[in-house]
């Protein structure tokens, strides 16, 4: 039998100096190829879980493996399953694209001539192609935006975590990088995704999570959800679950 | 080795595109080397070469008047403005300022009757002390009104004391010439002769003065000699500025994120960053020391000449430039913005080489820093390079100079790692 493409149990973890923690005792299955959409209000737990699932965060309490190997700081081997596409723009802005995609193909493992021909699909992919020499620091947010996700797929992942990857971009290019992540779905790669687009959420996600204050309290195709809180879309839903009230916390 | 060396790459191509850094990094150092060299070399000059100015008012007519002036000029070291202006002038403090005087001397108008009377009294005596005359003028003074020297404040208490010593050394031999042919006088009635004087007074056994070396070589020390090793070694360290500023960028944006996620993280960043700036210290000292050779003798200033033990000198520079690689890291690591990197590294570098030496020769510093001054790298990279470029040593004499280094870089090394697992960054 296949390993899942994320299994965590009883994961808690708390921030140094910090007197609650950010998330309890979370137990969470990601099936392979599904499309899983985790959302919460702010604060309420989500980057902390994506950080602890992408090894950025050093839990001691639970465990998490990503198709079938142990998430950890010591052995790294799970780092090659996954991609991961942050909400800030990851990348050196001094660089243009093809030096970027160069320097993170080879700390993915890829050789030369793989990120040849990777660098070169992707950015005719993302239409990046025309401004491949230039300096990234000059591009808009969109261009950045796709210059980030191309980076996070360059070694070809079987897992990619996207936090909120379509924040402050045009129509356009939310159009284009939902189109790319569909494609990548369909060639099997597993959708991590979090976002407060819910709109955008709904034609992504097949599966969905709701966390808040640290717990995960829903977790099911969105259709089941639908039905089982007799709402007709996911803010209607969203708020039901969470309530209306504002959610400041400190970071 | 390929993701080293991408990162390498990566590395050199931020560095090269980063004009402002560039510039801080071997721009500033190069006038820096230069400017220092200059100033500096026209002090040496002016203590070595050029003679110093010195305004004498001789209100005295007589003879020991007169040959006091000969022997202040037969020093060699005064440039000598004697004029009756000038010693018809009420403020000597204008004249010295109108021809540029450091330093001033009064004769008194006496000078030649109480020297000739101090002569007659001291051969009287010791003429007495061998039973050949009674001493009739011994119940009289002796006492020679003392000459006032002036100087310009702005002068050092050294040299301030070197020019006195020359002043009483010429004071002396007057004295001497008047108690010699006073004796003379006495003993054969009639004055000596000028030439058994001359014999007397000038055969005197010199000094030969013979610079330090451990190899051998008679190099004499000088401006650029002192000055480019010194300002080199501020060179490598000043990559601070850039080195700090690109581990908190790295740290900040969001880049550092995505290497935690990759099986290759943070460290290799760091060896990377290491090796590229390690290079760039290389470079910068090659483009001094370079400068220092061609460019120097060209513009009016001793021209560098390189230690013969070139291994040694390399060792020195590798050790160095890691130690100040090692230090902008661990600056960098701490820091939480670039101008919190910027403005620790800069002052930090100002103060480890004024403890260091740099600035101020450490010997000249006082006890209580004797022990702060072992603290700083840059005091161990300047004795060593010392130790090359003005004793002539190899890397065995330096030795000990080099241990306390390596242990300080690997201290900043140790402090780098405590400092990256305390802040999750590795």
């Amino acid at each position: 039998m296949n390993a899942p493409a994320v299994r965590i149990q009883h994961l808690s973890y708390r921030y140094p100096g910090q007197t609650v923690n950010s998330v309890t005792d979370i137990n969470l299955t990601v099936n392979g190829g599904e499309r899983f959409g985790l959302f919460g209000p702010n604060g309420a737990g989500k980057t902390t879980l994506m950080s602890c699932m992408t090894g950025i965060l050093d839990f001691t309490e639970g465990e998490i493996e990503i198709f079938g190997l142990r998430v950890n700081r010591t052995n790294k081997s799970f780092c090659s399953m996954l991609g991961f596409v942050p909400q800030e723009y990851s990348f050196y802005q001094e660089l243009d694209p093809v030096e970027n995609l160069e320097y993170f193909g080879a700390l993915s493992g890829l050789n030369k001539k793989q990120i040849k021909i990777r660098s070169e699909e992707l950015l005719t992919a993302l239409g990046l192609w025309d401004v491949r020499k230039k300096q990234v620091e000059k591009f808009s947010g969109g261009m950045k935006r796709r210059v980030n996700l191309a980076i996070s797929v360059m070694h070809e992942p079987r897992i990619l975590f996207l936090d909120e990857p379509t924040v402050g971009v045009d129509v356009q290019t939310r159009f284009a990088i939902m189109e790319y992540l569909m494609a990548l779905n369909r060639n099997g790669t597993t959708l991590i995704y979090t976002s407060h687009q819910l709109g955008e959420a709904q034609n992504l996600c097949n599966s969905f999570a709701l966390i808040d204050q640290g717990r995960i309290i829903a977790h099911d195709s969105l259709e089941n959800l639908l039905k089982k809180y007799g709402e007709s879309g996911l803010e209607g839903l969203f708020i039901k679950l969470t309530g209306k009230a504002y959610r400041d916390t400190d970071v | 080795m390929f993701k080293l060396t991408a990162t390498i790459r990566k590395d050199l191509r931020i560095l090269l595109r980063d004009k402002v850094g560039l510039l801080l990094m071997f721009l500033m150092p190069v006038i820096l080397a230069v400017v220092i060299t200059a100033i500096q070399n026209s002090t040496f000059e002016l203590v070595n070469d050029n003679k110093i100015p010195l305004i004498v008012v001789n209100r005295d007519t007589g003879e020991a008047g007169r040959q006091l002036l000969e022997s202040i000029h037969s020093a060699g070291i005064f440039s000598v403005l004697h004029t009756p202006e000038i010693s018809a002038s009420d403020n000597l403090a204008d004249a010295m300022k109108a021809h540029d005087a450091l330093v001033a001397i009064i004769v008194p108008a006496d000078f030649t009757s109480k020297i000739k009377m101090k002569a007659k009294i001291i051969s009287a005596k010791a003429l007495k002390s061998v039973g050949l005359e009674t001493d009739s003028l011994s119940e009289k003074s002796q006492h020679v009104e003392s000459l006032k020297m002036l100087y310009h404040p702005v002068m050092q208490e050294s040299f301030r004391q070197s020019i006195q010593g020359a002043l009483k050394s010429a004071v002396s031999i007057v004295e001497s010439k008047q108690i010699l042919n006073s004796l003379y006088l006495r003993l054969n009635d009639e004055p000596m002769p000028s030439a058994l004087e001359k014999e007397i007074l000038e055969n005197t056994t010199g000094v030969e003065q013979m610079a330090v070396s451990r190899d051998g070589s008679r190099n004499v020390p000088n401006a650029t000699q002192h000055n480019i090793p010194a300002w080199t070694i501020f060179a490598m360290f000043f990559v601070v500025i850039s080195l700090g500023s690109s581990v908190v960028r790295e740290k900040q944006n969001g880049s550092f994120l995505r290497l935690k996620t990759l099986a290759s993280g943070y460290l290799l960043s760091l060896i990377s960053k290491q090796i590229t700036y390690l290079f760039v210290t290389l470079i910068q000292a090659a483009i001094i020391f370079a400068i220092g050779i061609w460019i120097f003798p060209h513009i009016g200033l001793p021209a560098l000449n390189l230690p013969s033990d070139i291994f040694a000198t390399f060792v020195v520079l590798l050790i160095c430039g890691w130690c100040a690689v090692s230090f902008a890291i661990c600056i960098g690591v701490f820091a939480s913005t670039q101008e919190q990197a910027n403005g620790l590294g800069a002052v930090s570098i100002v103060l480890l080489a004024a403890v260091g030496g740099l600035l101020v020769p450490s010997f000249a510093m006082p006890d209580s820093f004797r022990y702060i001054i072992k603290l700083s790298p840059l005091h161990w990279c300047l004795e060593a390079f010392y130790g090359l470029f003005l004793e002539g040593g190899n890397l065995k004499d330096i030795m000990m100079n080099l241990l306390p280094l390596l242990a300080i870089t690997l201290l900043f090394q140790l402090i780098t790692f405590w400092g990256l697992k305390k802040k999750n960054l590795i």
